[in-house]
């Protein structure tokens, strides 16, 4: 084809540009088009398996191995031999591995990118200027983490063998997420990477011969879901790492229950992208180009809700209508191309069928594009005036296009935004820096871009609320999904209550024991009690049977203290004191009742644990206004502040070794942090919570934000991790067997866990109490602020 | 180089890049409204990112990189604003913007002849400069209003508009006074504008704004609006003399600006970065930008210009190199 230089000139129209994919296409030659799996540092041979296409084109790419259950056990054996040696090698010698990988990452850059844009259908400006470059500084930020780990997080020690699956969207950005801070720490890991894109999986193979991870500390198995199924349901697993739909997440939570392995999920999202009335809209418009037609809209944190304050909305919706014109859509090795291909034909299909049926709730308009003649494309498309019931609202399209509504002040924008089953990122644009630092904190989000959208680094964490998944990738927080405390594990033995007496003695007056719900006391729903008695056989008074009811009542209660959450840090330590001083006022009677209450046998004296209570109170009025964020040092002109918030609602069961200690311990770390706390007081003993709350009465405890319910552990256990309404539960109990119930429960509204596993922990030692407890009562909000004028 | 000049200023081409002919309405301007330049909003952080990724967003390739840069070159305000500018020195600038590429390369490229957007001096250049380039159908811009500062009385910078016109100028480079935008007094600048606008009659004006010397993105957006609201033909970023000329940032925000008051009052305005544009890969990035933003109709030198004197080498070598395959040295392309 000649190309007339006088028309061009006269049309000004863009050629083609195409990145060349000669390198690409030789390396999978060289293979001659068939890969087997990376086990032990070694490839086996090809296997029984299926085709990788190159979506733009539909043209086979290679044969991708298919590994059954044999070769996930091979991989897990590998990375269970090489896991003593590899969590005990130095961390300066890990940083040295992580290193080479990042250099070689570099290196083969352009390789890497063009492989990945002709397996995933991503344009190559962005694998070349966005996905590569964010892996290498993730292995390079990471090398600095296993560097520093000894030092730095001395308390903290690897988990184990770690099962990663990661989706297609992003495939070496995912893997570098999962493996970089995994092999940091000290882990061992299996990971499968999606089945639409294994490649450049497999190329990292080959650079981690090349960087001298010792055999089996990385291990690659590719193949469809079954793959990942073996994998993450594998036995020998410690940690299960899972980045993809939520629907699948919560498979994977119901699966792995009761399995005793550790768990992070990074799921879908359904985020709000605000526009206030006074934004930049220019750039506010080209931001939504960056959040919902980067990667075709393929990203789980894809701005894919518009909020535009409505007396801008028609405005700027003629204007986004104008630049999604001027987007090209074509060939995604093309340099000049905008918008590359659609994954699959499967995701193609999903994402026209979702707006065909549904498109009819608002105003549908396709950017009136050239649109390549063959492959998987689907035109950037806005639909405008949608009401929030609208599936094409609700629902995760995942693809490239965007739903939008308006709203009128700044608190509807926070609703709007908030009305989601997901809480994974947001996007905001104001001009007005009180607006923007009031509205941040408010929405239900891991991240929160200021005027930006979409930026990503490793020394950032990102991660959801919600059904948006749990835990964090990145940054100093990131770390807590791959370390866990240094503890001797010892099994926790059932507390019983003490055993009815034939004959019961009965002196004093009649005590009754209530619940406390909602600042006040009240009866147990079923009108059920049982009588609680001590070692020597006295009557110590009755305490309820608390039911789903009850649950629903302190649930319900909780949510309309969540003003505590906004409270300063300074007023809830000086309540936490408070409490803490009301107790000792009534130290003796509290250390008597425990004497009364509980066997002889006792390694405490009731007076002991009385003193620790105090002690514990104590500990948390300091850390309520101690336990602070971070400034990350992100590349860019501007702050990411990661800000500990509160998780919300949490359920606990509390312990029954030490009845009074356990429940404080469980409570103050809660409120502490701004979290409201239903305690289901020890089975055992549950008189010393009911006792309790009456020094809570007289403490300036906001109702709701501390309830008190007794009963079964595992019925209350089982409702309140069935609550849909409730954000963690923790479970101390000694009643045996509830880690299954509790964890497959849990997946209704993939709220966080955080059981002990039927082990043990010393509540008088410094296990009871510090940074583990502050960790999981807090979730960390990265909030993106560039800043310049 | 004398010869060279005589040549041209008895040639009869006529250039290419007034082919074909638009006739755009000119700017009529409108009332201050001050309620659209208050809430005018430029989010630095935001605008940077755009600017940072553009070039990497935008790549134009072999016979379409030659076709772009050849229309780059219509584009070129091609200048000399220097004091020790002689007459000599303006004759062989002009020749160079009568004959910007070399004939054999033209040639390979299969392309009719081109010439620059305009030629750009000082006032006491533009008699020299309009019969330099007499026939050629490239227009003379003279800067005006007290070059670079600004600073000089207002009559005087109004007589000097004159002067130019009268000299044959058919475009005239003002500059804005930068301390009435600085100290938010945008009635001010409004009245000179309009003021200098009448001065120039039928030449057209472009308002240089010295974004360089504004201090914010935002009162770019602000200057741009009410030097267009005042009847601008053109904005212009710099005079070259500022110690930050022109950037893509800055032009995001003036493009932005053009676009919006092209929205509102349907007046297409020009756009000329001027200052620190020297390659030609630059180049392509502003012309991708400004397609992306404006759209095709601005890729015209009467919507566009790039104020630049060095940039017109860079691009020479590299259409060289599109015809030859071969890297190209200055000294093989005559000077301007």
């Amino acid at each position: 084809m000649t190309v007339n230089v006088k028309e061009v000139f006269d049309s000004m129209t863009y050629g083609p540009a195409p990145e060349s994919s000669a390198e690409a296409m030789a390396w999978i030659k060289e293979k001659d088009g068939k890969f087997g799996h990376f086990i032990n540092g070694e490839f086996t041979s090809p296997a029984k398996g299926f085709a990788t296409r190159n979506p733009a084109t539909g043209e086979e790419l290679a044969i991708i191995s298919q590994a059954g259950k044999a070769e996930v056990n091979k991989a897990v054996s590998a990375a269970r031999a090489a896991f003593p040696k590899w969590s005990k090698t130095k961390g300066h010698e890990r940083a040295k591995v992580l290193y080479a990988i990042a250099r070689l990452l570099q290196k083969h850059a352009r390789l890497f990118a063009v492989l990945e844009t002709l397996d995933n259908g991503k344009p190559i400006r962005e694998s070349r200027d966005i996905d590569i470059p964010l892996v290498a500084r993730h292995f390079y930020f990471h090398a600095g983490m296993a560097q520093l780990m000894e030092s730095e997080l001395p308390e903290a020690e690897a988990i184990g063998v770690c099962g990663q699956v990661i989706p297609w969207n992003f495939p070496l950005l995912m893997l570098a997420w999962k493996i970089a801070p995994a092999i940091a720490t000290g882990n061992t890991v299996v990971l499968k990477p999606a089945e639409y894109t294994s490649l450049t999986a497999l190329l990292f193979a080959e650079i981690c011969v090349e960087a001298d991870v010792p055999k089996g500390v990385i291990n690659i198995v590719t193949g469809d879901g079954k793959t990942g199924e073996a994998i993450v349901t594998h036995e020998d697993v410690d940690k299960v790492a899972f980045t993809g739909s939520t629907s699948v997440g919560r498979r994977i939570r119901e699966a792995t229950a009761g399995q005793g392995k550790s768990l992070t999920l990074e799921l879908g999202g359904k985020s709000p992208y605000i526009v206030f009335e006074d934004a930049d809209i220019d750039s506010a418009i080209e931001g939504l180009v960056d959040a919902i037609w980067f990667n075709q809209g393929q990203v789980c944190c894809a701005g894919s809700r518009l909020l535009v304050q409505e007396g801008i909305a028609e405005e700027f919706y003629a204007r986004l209508r104008k630049r999604m014109a001027s987007l090209r859509i074509g060939d995604p090795l093309d340099k000049c191309i905008d918008v590359g291909a659609i994954v699959d034909p499967v995701q193609l299909e999903t994402i026209t069928n979702l707006v065909k049926t549904h498109g009819g709730d608002g105003e549908v308009y396709h950017a009136p594009c050239d649109m390549p003649v063959e492959g998987c494309f689907y035109p950037p498309t806005l639909i405008t005036d949608l009401h929030s019931a609208s599936p094409l609202m609700q629902e995760e399209i995942f693809g490239p296009v965007l739903c939008a509504t308006t709203f009128r002040t700044p608190s509807e924008a926070v609703q709007l935004a908030n009305n989601t089953r997901y809480g994974l990122a947001a996007t905001l644009w104001t001009e007005n820096i009180n607006l923007a630092l009031d509205i941040a904190p408010k929405l239900v989000a891991g991240v929160v871009w200021v005027n930006a959208t979409n930026l990503f680094d490793a020394a950032a964490g990102f991660g959801g609320r919600r059904e948006s998944g749990m835990g964090r990738e990145g940054g100093w927080e990131g770390l807590a999904a791959y370390t866990k405390p240094k503890t001797t594990a010892k099994k926790l033995a059932p507390v019983a209550p003490i055993a009815a007496p034939k004959s019961p003695v009965v002196d004093g007056l009649d005590r009754t024991a209530k619940f406390y719900i909602g600042g006040k006391q009240a009866r147990p729903d079923g009108g059920y009690s049982k009588p609680v008695y001590g070692p020597k056989g006295h009557l110590l008074g009755h305490v309820g049977i608390g039911n789903r009811k009850d649950i629903r009542n302190a649930v319900e209660a909780a949510h309309k203290a969540a003003g505590w959450a906004k409270t300063t840090g300074h007023l809830r330590a000086q309540i936490l004191y408070y409490i803490a001083e009301n107790l000792s006022a009534r130290a003796e009677e509290f250390a008597a009742r425990l004497g009364e209450m509980q066997p002889k046998s006792k390694k405490h004296s009731g007076k002991a644990e009385v003193e620790a209570t105090i002690s514990r109170l104590f500990t948390y009025a300091a850390w309520a206004d101690k336990y602070d964020g971070q400034a990350h040092g992100v590349p860019i002109r501007g702050v990411a502040l990661a800000m500990k918030e509160p998780v919300g609602v949490i359920g606990a069961l509390c312990p029954d070794e030490a009845p009074l200690l356990g429940a404080i311990s469980v409570m103050a770390p809660a409120i502490a942090m701004g979290n409201t706390a239903i305690l289901c007081a020890s089975q055992a003993f549950p008189l010393a919570a009911t006792d309790f709350y009456q020094v809570l009465e007289t403490s300036d405890v906001p109702a709701g934000v501390v309830s008190i319910v007794t009963g079964d552990h595992a019925d209350l256990g089982k409702t309140l991790a069935d609550h849909m309404d409730v954000d963690a539960v923790w479970s101390f109990s000694s009643t045996p067997d509830l880690t299954a119930t509790l964890e497959a429960a849990s997946a209704s509204n993939l709220k966080r866990t955080w059981l002990n596993q039927g082990q043990a922990r010393d509540w008088f030692g410094k296990d009871g109490e510090g940074r583990e407890f502050l960790g999981h009562a807090t979730e960390v909000k990265n909030i993106w602020v560039p800043y310049g004028e | 180089m004398e010869n060279q000049a005589t040549a041209t200023a008895s040639s009869d081409t006529k250039s290419a890049s007034q082919l074909p002919q638009l006739h755009e309405p000119r700017n009529a301007g409108m009332e201050l409204d001050m309620d659209w330049v208050a809430a005018a909003q430029a989010n630095t952080s935001a605008i940077e990112r755009r600017a940072k990724t553009l070039p990497g967003r935008r790549s134009v390739k072999k016979e379409y990189q030659a076709a772009w840069l050849l229309k780059a070159i219509t584009m070129i305000d091609l200048t000399t604003l220097s004091g020790d500018d002689t007459w000599g020195r303006v004759r062989r600038l002009c020749a160079k913007a009568a004959h910007p590429v070399r004939q054999d390369i033209l040639d390979a490229l299969d392309m009719p002849p081109i010439t620059t957007g305009a030629v750009c001096v000082y006032h006491d250049m533009v008699e020299t400069a309009v019969k330099a380039l007499d026939g050629t159908g490239i227009p003379v811009a003279a800067v005006s209003t007290g070059f670079p500062a600004g600073l000089s009385p207002l009559p005087l910078r109004l007589q000097e508009i004159r002067e130019s016109v009268h000299a044959g100028a058919k475009e005239i480079d003002i500059v804005i006074s930068r301390r009435h935008a600085l100290t938010g007094n945008w009635q001010a600048i409004y009245d000179e504008m309009r003021a200098m606008r009448e001065s120039c009659g039928d030449a057209h004006v472009k308002a240089i704004l010295a974004t360089g010397e504004l201090g914010t993105l935002r009162n770019v957006a602000k200057a741009s609006l009410v030097c267009m609201m005042a009847g601008a033909d053109f904005i212009k970023t710099s005079t070259g003399k500022e110690p930050v000329n022109a950037t893509l940032p800055v032009s995001l925000v003036m493009i932005r600006a053009i676009r919006a008051y092209h929205a509102r009052t349907g007046f297409r305005v020009g756009y000329k970065p001027a200052g620190g544009i020297s390659k030609a890969k630059d180049a392509l990035t502003y012309l991708a930008l400004i397609k992306d933003e404006l759209g095709d109709r601005w890729l015209q030198p009467d919507l566009f210009r790039f104020g630049a004197s060095s940039l017109l080498g860079d691009i020479e070598r590299q259409l060289e190199h599109q015809v030859t395959g071969r890297y190209s040295a200055d000294y093989r392309h005559a000077i301007g």
